[in-house]
Formats: structure tokens, sequence, C-alpha cells
């Protein structure tokens, strides 16, 4: 039980932290329990359902998969650290609005950061995703209230229009 | 005489997206008060077994654990529809869910470990699955506490329901052709993203407890939590924080709720239980599974004659508000399309399976299902087509069926049209196919209540409104928000009536010590039951707003214009904000607020379940287009084409939104889900091995709503929540039998099942050519 506890320097939302944190502490509870922040969802903890994506040096991961101390040296972005005083909405949270993306929104959050890295990703490749590649990108998602359709409608709006 | 409307009918953000989009949103599980204990309960280790004893000494010498909880010494009454469900098992267990023990500790971790110290000895009992093995004089009592002997003549019948109309022996004279088919429905689940979650706040100061509970029917719960525990129901408040999915899972008060509000109430700390996802999957409701055999007739014209049926749900081992949808049922046996004599038999049948519950669509998927599949039979074998037959025995308006329900409004004829006509049914369905993929359509259609359902005292929602002297409106609803949208339509049509902003208006809609009384969120009904309810209040609270502006502008009995925050009239216009400041602070000093009750003007059933049980009724057609690889068995859907009478569009992205996310449960039913169960252990509680639908298997969706315009609802518009599932599985196995020219009797279609039926008609065909 009493795991000792290892130091680990990051950065949080842009911001370093150093945190003493268990070994054996998962990213998701280091992140709900101790960081406090709430907006990453708890879905399933086995890794299938997206919930309690982050991104981890822009790459979007489930939490529940993941060791918090692995984050050392890392920069660990959070559905929090798209929302800024003077932009509280990121382009995607916008048109996922727009497009009637978000029911229960339990599982959005999640979503909003997979399209965030998916985006990073078509960019520094310079390419424009068709609509299947948009769904595959979504593939690790579950969504009970949706049926995805709109979900997809609003990640390819803004994966296809947001400027290059 | 339609006015120009503004808001309504346009499509509209959802109101509090914006928090649920950037994590803001507090769901249960995000609700952290001082001092808080964390819950974990013991459940059985047998899905049949007499308890010997229970041993918490070791669990309680544990550093951290604050309570545990057992039936020993528990003054508490039954739960479930038909209390029949003790909240601790203390002697004998019945299924794989039962609560045994509960843990209140400082942390889940040490809750966790005391959990596994906790020793129970079982005597193991031979369990009971199949609900016809429980049927047989010879089987043992299940639920100790059912009082099937008494009531329905069996010991092991927890709830029964008899229905029929018309003359059955003549009809069944008059029929050309006559179809009976058995089919079985498996458990399915809901798979709220957000797992089933509550936090009990006792004060040990005053005796009240707060409940943060992600229940559908906040006031049905708080009476049903009183008297479990009790207590008296006004000492008990129920706070709804955000809600991660609902689908009916959240009609019934399961154990863990008032085992945690127990634990609250011992250790006189807060007190939260979530459930992982595990067991969600073993211990949160199911759809009903059941066996449906159906004997349907149409006469030489094509016109329907009859239908028989009787039903065997599997109730599992307690009683939920899932063993009452034979109401749901019936009404499709009865009433969907024209029929001149019906029989309906069901029985809800204990059995050690887990307890079933309510699921959106509340056994209309599995009615309609054999209904739509019996219909395809008995047009190919009478030679008419299957768009023909439907559309001949169609539902219109003014039909009074034969239940009494009245159909003020109908959709059902333009839906069936609209779909066929859309997808090119008649074209398709004559297709030949051959080759490795294969194509087919499938045709089905759907009743559902759409204007609430009389079944409790009262059908009804309160509202209440306040407009402040800033012109800030704040509409308290009975009602209740789990994702659906129903706040936003609220604001919607305050918007239209009052010329307010969305941005200047509130909806409070979560605490039973602030809001007045609904009957819960179920049957479709909020946007019908509370629009109207808001409607009542805002003319209310016009009343006074138009008396007020008419002695400010001087001039009387005109028509009063609501429009961009200013009432208008006689060619002169005043902000409302500064009418209520006039109000408030004029003399004589008023308050400008107004409450209203909505009942809808159904009437409750009769004994025989006659009568007009919903204010308006819904009707929907859809039809698949499957491609199915006869190499895999996968079926894949490529088009839905949906078409449904949902009165009037009041928001189209939010109504679009209901429509895509029904479709999409309903492909899961009829495609991929089932809980596995092996002697009442279910084998598959995770999604790797219970298959949800992901974006990747959505087809396209087309639809096509019919507006009928039904006086009944608020600007003509009926329930539409649970009509897209409805009609969907049977859709697609007729689809599916349409492009293989083979029969589906259950559901989910999976690969396996589908290679099986081609291999069996490839045997068959191999069989009769050497009899040639």
């Amino acid at each position: 039980m009493d795991d000792k506890l290892i130091k680990i320097s990051f950065s949080l939302n842009g911001k370093s932290l150093t945190k003493n944190v268990s070994p054996s502490l998962f990213l998701i509870d280091f992140i709900r329990d101790e960081l406090k922040l709430k907006g990453t969802k708890p879905g399933c903890r086995e890794g299938e359902c997206g919930a309690c994506t982050v991104l981890v040096n822009g790459v979007a991961i489930n939490s529940c998969l993941f060791l918090a101390i692995n984050i050392h040296g890392k920069e660990l972005i959070t559905i929090e650290g798209l929302s800024s005083i003077e932009k509280p909405l990121h382009p995607i949270q916008e048109k996922m609005l727009e497009h009637g993306a978000v029911q229960c929104g339990f599982c959005s959050t999640g979503i909003v950061l997979t399209t965030k890295a998916f985006d990073d990703e078509c960019r520094s490749d310079g390419k424009i995703p068709s609509r299947q590649e948009v769904k595959k990108s979504l593939e690790g998602h579950l969504c009970r209230c949706t049926g995805y359709t709109k979900i997809v409608d609003a990640a390819e709006d803004y994966l296809t229009h947001s400027s290059f | 005489m339609d006015k120009k409307l503004k808001i309504i009918g346009k499509s509209t953000s959802k109101l509090d997206g914006n928090d649920r989009v950037s994590g803001r949103s507090v769901y249960g599980h995000d609700i952290e008060l001082p001092n808080m204990l964390y819950a974990k309960i013991l459940r059985s280790k047998y899905t049949c077994a007499k308890i010997k004893y229970i041993d918490c000494s070791k669990a309680l010498a544990l550093e951290g654990v604050e309570y545990i909880l057992t039936a020993k010494n528990l003054d508490v009454n039954m739960i479930g529809y038909k209390r029949d469900h003790p909240i601790l098992k203390g002697e004998t267990v019945n299924c794989q869910r039962d609560e045994i023990a509960a843990v209140a500790a400082t942390s889940r971790e040490i809750a966790a470990k005391a959990v596994s110290l906790i020793k129970v000895e079982y005597e193991e009992i031979k369990g009971i699955y199949d609900p016809f093995e429980a049927l047989k004089t010879e089987a043992r009592k299940i639920n100790l506490n059912g009082q099937g002997e008494e009531k329905f003549g069996n010991k092991n019948i927890a709830e029964s329901f008899e229905y029929s109309h018309g003359e059955l022996k003549s009809m069944k004279k008059l029929s050309k052709v006559i179809v009976s088919r058995r089919y079985q429905f498996p458990r399915v689940t809901h798979c709220c993203m957000g797992t089933s979650n509550i936090t009990a706040d006792y004060s040990i100061i005053d005796g009240k407890l707060t409940l943060y509970s992600s229940t559908q029917v906040p006031f049905l719960y708080q009476r049903d939590m009183a008297h479990a525990l009790k207590m008296e129901p006004s000492k008990i408040r129920i706070i709804q924080p955000i809600i991660g999915g609902g689908f009916g899972s959240k009609l019934d008060m399961l154990p863990f709720e008032p085992i945690c509000a127990l634990l609250s109430i011992k250790t006189g700390k807060p007190v939260q239980l979530l459930y992982s996802r595990e067991e969600e999957f073993i211990a949160s409701p199911t759809r009903q599974a059941m066996v449906i055999d159906l004997t349907s007739g149409v006469d030489e014209k094509g016109k329907f004659t009859f239908r028989e049926v009787q039903i065997t749900m599997d109730n599992g081992a307690y009683t939920s508000w899932g063993a009452t949808t034979p109401f749901v049922m019936m009404q499709a046996y009865s009433s969907l399309y024209q029929i001149a004599a019906c029989k309906f038999q069901a029985d809800a049948v204990y059995t050690n399976n887990p307890n079933a519950g309510s699921f959106r669509g509340y056994g209309n998927p599995q009615a309609t299902f054999s209904i739509e599949r019996n219909i395809d039979l008995m047009a190919e074998e009478l030679g008419l087509g299957k768009d023909e037959i439907r559309l001949l025995n169609a539902n219109f308006p003014g039909e009074i069926t034969g239940q009494g329900l009245l159909f003020k409004t109908c959709g059902a004829k333009p839906a069936l049209l609209k779909v066929i006509e859309e997808s090119n049914y008649k074209m398709k369905n004559r297709e030949k196919q051959s080759g490795r993929y294969r194509r087919g359509v499938g045709l089905a259609s759907m009743l559902h209540v759409g204007g609430g359902a009389k079944i409790y005292r009262s059908d009804g929602c309160g509202t209440r409104l306040k407009l402040d002297h800033y012109g800030f409106l704040t509409i308290i609803t009975g009602s209740s928000e789990i994702g659906q949208g129903s706040e936003t339509v609220l604001a919607m049509i305050a918007c239209e009536e009052l010329g307010i902003p969305l941005t200047h208006i509130k909806v409070i809609n979560s605490d039973t010590d602030v809001k007045p009384w609904d009957v819960g969120v179920h049957a479709s009904r909020t946007s019908f039951v509370a629009g109207n309810s808001l409607l009542g209040a805002i003319s209310i609270i016009k009343q006074k707003l138009n008396s007020k502006a008419a002695q400010l502008m001087g001039c009387k009995n005109s028509d009063f214009v609501y429009e961009n925050g200013f009432i208008k009239a006689c060619e002169k216009e005043v902000k409302i904000d500064k009418v209520v400041r006039e109000m408030h602070f004029g003399n004589p000093n008023k308050l400008c607020v107004a409450e209203y009750f909505f009942e809808p003007t159904s009437s409750f059933q009769d004994k025989d379940f006659k009568g007009d049980v919903s204010g308006n009724y819904a009707f929907a057609s859809q039809v698949a287009e499957v491609e199915v690889d006869t190499y895999t068995g996968k079926v894949n859907v490529i088009n839905m084409y949906v078409s449904q009478d949902v009165g009037r569009v009041l928001n189209p992205m939010g109504l679009q939104g209901q429509i895509e996310g029904g479709l999409a449960t309903g492909l899961g039913y009829a495609l991929t889900e089932e809980m596995i169960y092996e002697d009442g252990y279910l084998t598959n509680p995770s999604f790797h091995e219970y298959k949800l639908l992901t974006a990747m298997d959505m087809p396209e969706v087309h639809f096509y709503p019919i507006e009928t315009m039904d006086e009944a609802g608020p600007y003509g518009s009926k329930g539409a929540g649970e009509a897209p599932l409805i009609p969907t599985a049977a859709a697609i196995a007729n689809a599916v039998s349409n492009a293989l020219g083979v029969e589906f009797l259950s559901v989910p279609l999976t690969p396996e099942k589908v290679l099986k039926a081609l291999s069996e008609k490839n045997n068959h065909k191999t069989a009769n050519s050497q009899i040639l």
C-alpha cells in the first residue's frame, strides 16, 4: 500500500508544477483527486470509452491507462487548459455547440481534446482530413446520447475549415 | 391564425452546453464535500444461496473504516415497484447483483480493501435462470416476498397483464394468412457514460438528508427513499447534479441509493458511492429479456384481422418499473396499424437473473420487432407488397383504436409514404441479390405515447416564473434535464412568448426543495408536459404585465406584443424591466411571479386497460438499407430513412440529436449489444466484450419530420425522444431478411447468427435438391 512517493516536474496547462506522487497512481486520479481538475471524466477506467482523454506532449491518451509518474518532464493539457479569460471556449468547443454535438456532455471533453490532437497532426502533415478520416480519429470515443453524427459534423467542420 | 414564430422552429444550441463541453459542469462524480467518506458495496458471490453468516470483524478493524452496514439490525422497508426488494440481503441471495454489506471509509482504497476482508459463508442453492422453468409447478419460490400465488396463481409471477378487444374467433376465420412466430430478446443495458452515483449528506443536527442523485424522477424518488428509510419525505432534499445519461435507467431507486443514505445517517458524515464500469454492467438496470409468441392474421384483401400474443418476461430476482412495460407493449399490439381483434397476455416471471429495469422505448422495441417481422412474413405469403400492406392498414387521423386510444392527429401514413419514397423502397426491395455482398431494405413503423402517459396518480408538471426588475426571467420547473435538451426548449418557449432573449433566461430544475412537483423524465413527456405547464404560467404572468403596461402606456384592452425586451401596444412601447420595476416599487407593491400546474387531459385506463392514456400519440416509420457480407456475416447499415410525426418541430437541431442518438441505440440493439449470462453471472461486463457502436459504424441518417400540429402539445408538438429507437431493430432485421432470404427470430444479428442462418438456408436447399 505504502508506495514511496516520487517527485515529478511537468507542465500543467502551460504552468510548471512539481508534485510528489505514488508510482502506482493513475494519471486520471492524479488529475481529478490531487489537481482537482474535474473536467477529465471517468467513463470506464479500462481504456475503452475515451472520456478521460488528455494531451501529453500533444498526444491524446487515455489518462486511466497512464501512470502519473510518466508525465515527468512532459507537457500535460487537460480540458481546463483550453480555456482562458480572453477566450473561454476553444473553436472546437464552439463548433460542437453550433452543431449540437453535446447532450449529456460526459464524453464531450475527451472528444474536444482528441480533435485538438488530430488537428495538430493534420496541420503538421499539411493535410485536410476526409470525413472518413475524421470518423476514424474519433473511433476511440463512446457516446450513448448523440449517435456520433453531430460530433463528426462538428469535428469535420473545424478540421476542414479552420485557417491553416 | 398561426402567428409567425421567432425562435420556435429554429435550431438553438443547448442552453448549458458551454459548461458541459468545457468541463465546468459538475456531475455526481465530481462532488466533494468536507469530511466526505467513500462507500463500497459487497455483492453476492452466488446467484442463489442461503447466507449462513457474515463476519465484518476484520474489515471493521481496518484503519479508516467508519461503518459497515449489513441487514442485521436494520429498520427499513423493502423497495421496488412491488416492494419485494430488500435493500441489503441478510438471509438469502437471489442474483449476482445482491448487496450483502456496505462499507464507509475515509478513502476509496480503504473501502475496497475492507470489502475484501468481509467474510461471508453461503450455502449454495441451484438457481433458476429460465422463466419457463420458474413457471413450472415444481419450481422453488424465487422471491420470498413475491405475491404471485395469491394474485396470479403462480408463485413466480411478479406481474401479469391481460388485454383484449374485438372478436378473435371470427377474425381468425376471416384470415387468409396466419403467421405464428416465437421471438427472443436478450438483456441489453443503458451504458450511460457517467456511471451510477450518489452522494448522501445527513445532518445529525436537524435530521435532514440531502441527496445528490442522478435520478430521472426526483419526486417519486423522494417518496421511495422516505418509505425505504421510514423518514418524512419532506426531510429529504434531492439535488440533481448534471446527469451523465439516463435513458430510463434512473427511473427506479436501486438499493445502492438508500444504502449510501444509511451510511451517511449512521456516520453523520457525507458519503459518496460511485459505480465502476464493471459494477455498472453487473448492477444497473437492463432492458427486459423476453420471449414473445405472436400470431397475427390478414384477410385476402390485405387487411389485418387479429393479433394474439403471449409474452414471457424475465423479471429477474426483484420487480422494477420495468415489469410494467406491457402497458406500452399492449398499445403496440392493440393499436399499431388498424387491428380488428387483439388478445394480449404478458407475465413478468421471477428468475435468479439480475432485476431488469426500464429503458428508452419501454418494451416497445421488442413488441414492434415481432409485429413488423410478422407483417413482412404475411405480406410475402399473401403476395402483397410489404409497403402496400402497411399503407393499407396504417392508422389515420380521428381513429379510435380497439384500446380506446384517440388519434386526434396522426402522421402514420405520411411517415410511411415519406420513407418509402425517399429510400426508393419499392425498387430496392425487388432487386435480386447474389454474390458476396448483398443489399436489402427493410421497413418498420411504430406507435408511442407523445403526450405523457397517465400511469401515476398525476401525469402533471408544475412551473414557477420569476421576472426580475432587470428583465431576467427565472423558470423554475418540476421537470428534469438529463442531456436531452428540455431546458433549452423551455427557454425557447419563454423567449418566444415574452420576447426576452435566451441570455436573460435561467432554468432552475434540480432541487426538490425549490421546484414544484413533476412525475419525472420518461415516456417522451418532458417538452410536452413541462412546455404546456410553462405556457400556462406565461399566460398568467402576461396578464399581470399587460395590466401594468396598459396603465403605464395609458391604453386598455389592446393586443400586447412582447418583442426584444419591450411590451408594445397602441403604437407605444415600454421596456419589460420597467414594467416589473413599476410593479415591485409602485403602489401597491407587487411581485412579478406566476405559477401553474399542468395536468394532461389524458385519462386513466380502466381495469381492462382501455382508455386514452396520452395527450397525443407519436408515429414513425423507418427504412433500413443494409449490405451483408455473406463471407463474414457482418451487417453494414448504409442508410437509415426516418420519418416521424413530431407534431411540430420545436428545436430542429435538438430533435435531430434525439433522432440520431435514438437510432444509434436501436442499431446497437439490432446488431451488436447483448448481455451474456451463464447461470445468472454476466460474462461480458466491460466495453471490451459488450460492443457499443462507434462513429465508424453509423449509417447516413435521412430524417424527415412530419408536422401534424396537434393542438394538445406546445405549438402543436408531440413527444419525440423514444420513438427513433423503437422500429430500428425491426427495420434492420427486415432488411437483412430481404438481402439474404432468411429469417431472424432474435436480436442482435451478430455475424455468427447471420452465417448460421445462411448455412441453414444452404443446407435446406441442398437437402431439397437431393429429394428432388
